[in-house]
């Protein structure tokens, strides 16, 4: 592994994305974990572009940094939070068995993964990165594209009705 | 070719995916549990992607699947909050240990 500056940028891109993660989890207030995550994202946008996905992490900033941290910094405005709840009895213990448990996922996989490695096969997939997705996207996968947008419309309609006011019941209970 | 192989990518992966796991089983609040589940969907992206460049037979498919991933957890998450808001409105809470309508 020699010292390159996509190792730096690896690198780098790979610790903020931790620490925010980290900050998440550790944070107490829950704008501030919102917050965190945002580094995350955009550092995973960073990973995208040293991947050759240009348009993807475009995308990334674009939905995750910017919508959908913002809606859910909506949620958090549009709902009340006690600063801080009180940890229930056996808490602790229940953390405790979920750190074992997920640890115990994470070191299965690694060692699944530590070693991986097949061999580099040159590619194109930097140049002219959005016309290739374009191009597969209206070529191979224009069926699943149609039906992404009629998931959308049902999705978002689905939202709007159920987070809708109840004028008329809304009235009888206040 | 790369100075950087393609088990760090995995492991940034991994690490993301562990913690975004631990948020959804622990944490307390609606809103984060949310927040936990789309930092795993993004784990899962980053592998899609670093086998599209990296994998035995580098395409822009990868890429293509993270696309359509993104936008399904767009809406995901626009569902969830919608039925977090609605059950704010009727619980007065977003404590996701009293939402247990269903057991009664």
């Amino acid at each position: 592994m020699t010292l390159t500056g996509e190792f730096f940028a690896f690198m780098s891109l790979a610790l903020v994305a931790v620490i925010g993660g980290v900050l998440l989890l550790n944070l107490t207030k829950v704008i501030h974990m919102v917050v965190a995550l945002v580094f995350t994202f955009v550092s995973i946008a960073g990973i995208y572009v040293l991947l050759s996905a240009e348009f993807l992490a475009v995308i990334q900033v674009m939905i995750y940094s910017g919508a959908i941290t913002i809606m859910m910094l909506f949620g958090i405005m549009l709902t009340r939070h006690h600063g801080d709840d009180a940890e229930p009895k056996g808490g602790m213990l229940r953390k405790l068995a979920l750190l074992l448990g997920v640890l115990g996922f994470g070191a299965a996989v690694y060692f699944g993964i530590y070693d991986l490695d097949f061999q580099a096969v040159p590619n194109t997939l930097h140049e002219n990165n959005t016309e290739q997705i374009g191009v597969s996207l209206f070529s191979h996968y224009i069926i699943p594209f149609e039906l992404t947008s009629v998931i959308l419309l049902a999705a978002l309609v689905g939202a709007i009705v159920l987070a809708r006011k109840d004028d008329e019941k809304e009235g009888d209970q206040e | 070719m790369s100075s950087v192989p393609v088990s760090a990518y995995l492991a940034l992966a991994l690490i993301l995916f562990c913690i975004g796991l631990y948020g959804a089983l622990t944490k307390k609040n609606t809103v984060i549990v949310l927040i936990s589940i789309e930092l795993m969907l993004n784990a899962v992206n980053i592998n899609l992607v670093t086998f599209s460049k990296y994998g035995v037979n580098p395409s822009i498919t990868g890429q293509v699947f993270a696309l359509f991933s993104i936008a399904v957890a767009a809406a995901e998450v626009a569902v969830g909050l919608a039925i977090l808001i609605s059950l704010y409105r009727n619980r007065r809470t977003v404590n996701i240990d009293e939402m247990n309508q269903l057991k009664n």
